[in-house]
């Protein structure tokens, strides 16, 4: 078996919480997905629409739909294994501390900082111990320089903790990817602590 | 005293001071944050309150919107 194939193998036995399926929460399930993560248990409320398309791991013929479906279709049509659990719903403190309970990494991919801070601070106070993986910072285009991830206890924090939406300066594809992919590429480096790979 | 301000030592003349007054030193006037001290959260209403130590790890993060 070669390391890909064990890695994929060991990824098997865990589960990882996804809060939000916008630009960071698609395009991060969606690595998690490939690499072989065995559950994924992903949130949000909204529908797809045709300006989400500019960032977010959706296509045309989705439009209108709940992006919890469209995601999970999308994971199952690039791995049939992947056990995606998807809920449509806001979340709000007590749904992510019964949602993400068994997750053994929870992924921060919300769009609005207050929702950013509520995730944080309920992870902090009411789920010692437990990792959580936030993008901060990432519209507009260029400066991939200054993008970095720095860590804090289980607490990782993935982009440049200063480039914020705004009408000059959307969200676009490249910078919401790398820090998506980021928080992905964190989350195997959690799940990985342990792993040895056989000799072959 | 000499602290640790997101992974990096700081030193400050004060022999202390509380969140409040080191969020107004570093002029970080920022709406959303999530504060640390020695890994414990400290909630924006005990930043008079919590004061600040010399060896202290504190993590500060401005929370912006995007994603």
């Amino acid at each position: 078996m070669t390391i890909s194939e064990q890695i994929s193998n060991y990824l098997k036995q865990f589960t990882v919480g996804i809060a939000g399926c916008g630009g960071l929460g698609s395009n991060c399930a969606i690595a998690l997905a490939r690499c072989g993560v065995g559950k994924l248990v992903i949130a949000d409320f909204d529908i797809v629409t045709k300006q989400n398309l500019n960032r977010q791991y959706y296509f045309q013929d989705q439009i209108g739909r709940l992006k919890v479906h469209a995601l999970r279709e999308n994971i199952q049509r690039i791995d049939a294994s992947v056990n995606v659990k998807a809920f449509d719903m806001k979340l709000c403190v007590s749904d992510i501390v019964e949602l993400f309970a068994g997750c053994h990494v929870i992924v921060e991919a919300f769009d609005k900082a207050e929702m950013k801070q509520m995730i944080i601070e309920t992870v902090l106070m009411q789920m010692p111990g437990k990792y959580l993986v936030t993008g901060v910072g990432m519209a507009g285009w260029g400066k991939t320089d200054i993008i970095h991830a720095r860590r804090s206890d289980q607490l990782i924090i993935c982009g440049d903790e200063v480039s914020e939406v705004s009408e000059q300066l959307p969200v676009l594809a490249p910078r919401v990817n790398v820090v998506a992919n980021m928080q992905a590429n964190e989350v195997l480096d959690i799940l990985l602590a342990d792993f040895k790979p056989a000799a072959f | 005293m000499k602290i640790v301000l997101n992974n990096r030592e700081e030193v400050f003349e004060a022999d202390q001071m509380t969140i409040t007054g080191l969020l107004a030193a570093k002029n970080f006037t920022f709406k959303m944050l999530v504060v640390k001290v020695n890994g414990v959260l400290v909630r924006r209403h005990e930043y008079d309150l919590k004061t600040i130590c010399d060896g202290d790890d504190v993590m500060v993060l401005h929370l912006i919107t995007g994603g």
